[in-house]
């Protein structure tokens, strides 16, 4: 035996332990067990006054009986299209004002970033209600300043067509979160160094070709974690359809996207009597959409995403 | 010393208190009707009390959204006041089977209401009945009585007449001639379908057929009130689609529409905020001389927890509010609400009293959609709203709008069973 072996062992590090463990209690006692209570009582069901388990009828039922499924594929879709609409609109918006912010030559650029930011920080049923009134074809301000420009005739009340409600509904959520992307992009903008710029500079890329083709690509993994931020919360996303539509989410379940869809199965509505274990059905059925969005982008996207160090 | 002397008066003075609590019995109400608070306590329990000075009532009410959940948990854990508030049908069923609700079939007074009255407290066989009827709402047409006379139009009586006026209101211009919107859905089922609805089906006896499984809701006579819908449309604000219920109340209490497609308790709002002249009119009928049917829907009741600690004051209490004094008082103080008591109850407001007036001449009936048909998934009620909309909006015919709530209904609903 040599010396080495009786080198003393180190101590147990106790402190991880300790630091840890604030943060891990309360992670688990909020998140991780109402998580798995959900996963458990959406594999029973309500039989005769008892909790019985039932295995995977409930999910059975919610995708083989056609007005449960019918239901759950129209919110999927309306959740798709809320999906679209912000990564269509809201990104590429707050990518444009964030470089508009960061160029040295814009005076007021505080005032700007404050004043696109505030919508943010709104209640959503402030949001609601206030656009319901603005869009109102009775009181609203939108047809009397579309009168102004000569455009009433494109005015329609949109919230209560078909057509138009999901769309205005995901350009309204777009409008207050907008501030969002805004801010992430900025910071990344300004954390690139003045040395890449120079260079840059140096090589005779100025002006749009400077930002397509260095700051570009120095941002996209804020612009990657941006789009995850923006699938998770519009899929789980429920308050401004609930403040603007109401819970039937009209006209004709139009604007219903998981969320209502959920809420209305587990709360039950009006006559309706809440079904908690169908509800806790769609509600895994939400958690297993977002887990694999974010599982796709993880592995297929964030590993092929260069980084840069400084 | 001195602390043990405090203690023993403290003790002394607690014992005191409760024996004094033993001779008097309290009574808490569990309710939703927060509006209702200031009428409890000045006129409806000094009303009791001053019969039973023996026993001490309070009411404690909570939020209506939170009302059923605070509720169940409230008598799961045996906290629950002795009176409670019963939502009308399944949600107090449910109670009651549970053995949360005590059977008041034999209750002292409770002869005092019709079958139909208390259909929304009995059990599905009709032999149990657990909540005293408290009140209902009647539907049916407020309008403006300035601008009829302005126009020269007379509350019409039957359909052709009804269209006939929101013509020539429409022609004359100054007014929208209906306020409604179906933005918020419910206003075009409750307001609309329910409304001008049991004239078609002949009221109760098309609803009990349709629950018994021997009319099915695409028969004619539960089309054609969804095709009658479907002609509202144009007569409509700007932009009805996007309306909601509050919309619709303003635009005629601020004298912009001329008729108000209604349910009575809208007269106690309106009272404060119109500064014209109402009227009312029943739901028109087909044909002048057709018996005609209003939709006087059982809405609140009062029954007893069976957990009661006080069962006799309870049962003292809730003969009394089965009593036309009740009644009486009740239907004053909350114009638009009223008491389903046999007795004929006099009452103070114009409005009120045209509203109330159509029960002896139309039968009475409650919506189609609330008693069982409510009880599966895809629920009735919800669809019903849904489709009520859809028809107005003009998306959807209204032959496909009744298949598909019967197809709905079809696929758990079995009547034969």
């Amino acid at each position: 035996m040599t010396a080495s072996d009786a080198k003393p062992r180190k101590p147990f590090r106790w402190h991880i332990i300790v630091f840890l463990a604030p943060a891990v209690l309360v992670y688990t006692a909020i998140m991780i067990v109402p998580l798995f209570g959900t996963l458990q009582f959406s594999l029973f069901r309500n039989v005769s006054g008892g909790q019985t388990f039932v295995g995977l009828d409930n999910f059975r039922t919610l995708f083989g009986d056609p007005n449960w499924s019918r239901g759950f594929w129209n919110a999927l879709w309306n959740n798709v299209w809320f999906f679209i609409i912000h990564m269509l609109v809201q990104n590429p918006i707050g990518i444009l004002l964030a470089a508009l912010l960061s160029s040295p030559k814009l005076r007021l650029s505080s005032f700007y970033r404050t004043a696109i930011f505030i919508p943010t920080i709104l209640s959503f049923v402030i949001v609601g209600f206030a656009w319901k009134l603005i869009l109102s074809p009775i009181w609203g301000v939108a047809p009397n300043l579309l009168d102004l420009v000569g455009l009433k005739s494109l005015f329609t009340p949109w919230l209560g067509k078909e057509e138009y409600a999901l769309t205005a509904l995901s350009l309204i959520s777009v409008w207050q979160f907008v501030g969002i992307p805004m801010m992430l992009i900025y910071a990344a903008l300004l954390s690139i160094p003045d040395e890449v710029i120079e260079a840059a500079e140096c090589d005779g890329v100025t002006g749009m070709a400077q930002f397509w083709k260095i700051k570009l690509p120095l941002i996209l993994p804020s612009i990657g974690i941006i789009s995850v931020l923006t699938f998770v919360a519009n899929f789980n996303a429920f308050d401004l359809i609930y403040s603007a539509q109401g819970a039937l989410a009209g006209p004709n379940y139009s604007t219903d996207i998981l969320g209502t869809f959920l809420y209305r199965a587990f709360f039950g509505f009006q006559l309706q009597v809440g079904d908690r274990n169908m509800g806790a059905a769609i509600a895994t059925m939400m958690f297993l959409i977002i887990l694999t969005g974010v599982c796709l982008y993880l592995f297929l996207i964030q590993t092929r995403l260069r980084r840069y160090q400084f | 010393m001195n602390m043990k002397l405090f203690t023993a008066a403290l003790l002394g003075s607690s014992l005191l208190c409760s024996a004094a609590h033993a001779q008097e019995a309290t009574l808490t109400i569990e309710s939703w009707r927060n509006d209702d608070l200031a009428i409890w306590q000045e006129k409806l329990i000094p009303a009791f009390q001053a019969a039973h000075p023996d026993i001490k009532v309070v009411f404690s009410p909570s939020a209506p959204t939170e009302y059923n959940a605070a509720l169940n948990a409230k008598l799961d854990a045996g906290s629950a006041g002795d009176i409670i508030t019963c939502r009308p049908f399944d949600a107090s069923l449910d109670l009651f089977k549970n053995g949360k609700l005590a059977d008041l079939t034999d209750l002292s007074g409770i002869e005092n209401f019709s079958d139909v009255a208390k259909s929304a407290w009995t059990t599905d066989d009709g032999k149990q009945t657990f909540c005293v009827p408290m009140a209902s709402v009647i539907h049916g047409f407020i309008y403006n009585k300035d601008a009829f006379r302005e126009l020269g139009i007379e509350p019409p009586a039957t359909e052709d007449e009804f269209f006939a006026a929101l013509d020539k209101i429409k022609e004359d211009g100054n007014y929208i001639p209906m306020a409604m919107g179906t933005k918020d859905l419910w206003e075009a089922a409750t307001m609309g379908y329910q409304n001008i609805g049991p004239n078609y089906w002949h009221g109760e006896e098309g609803r009990l057929a349709l629950i018994k499984g021997e009319q099915k809701l695409t028969d004619p006579q539960w089309v054609e009130p969804f095709a009658t819908l479907a002609k509202w449309k144009p007569y409509l604000g700007d932009g009805f689609e996007a309306q909601t219920y509050p919309d619709s109340q303003n635009l005629f209490t601020l004298g912009r529409a001329a008729i108000f497609p209604a349910g009575s308790w809208e007269i106690s709002v309106f009272n404060t905020q119109v500064d014209f002249e109402m009227g009312a009119f029943p739901p028109p009928v087909k044909a002048a001389g057709d018996a005609c049917y209003i939709s006087d829907h059982t809405d609140i009741g009062i029954g007893m927890n069976a957990a009661s600690k006080n069962p006799e004051a309870a049962k003292t209490f809730l003969t009394w509010v089965a009593s036309p004094e009740f009644a009486e008082i009740y239907a004053n103080a909350l114009p638009g609400f009223f008491s389903l008591n046999s007795t004929p109850v006099k009452m103070e407001d114009p409005l009120a009293q045209e509203f109330v007036s159509w029960r002896d001449k139309c039968k009475s009936t409650i919506r189609s959609t609330y008693q069982i048909l409510s009880r599966g998934t895809p629920n009735l009620e919800n669809e019903t709203w849904v489709e009520s909309a859809n028809v107005i909006n003009g998306t959807v015919s209204p032959e496909d709008a009744a298949k598909k709530l019967q197809a709905g209904l079809d696929s758990w609903y079995k009547p034969a069973e």
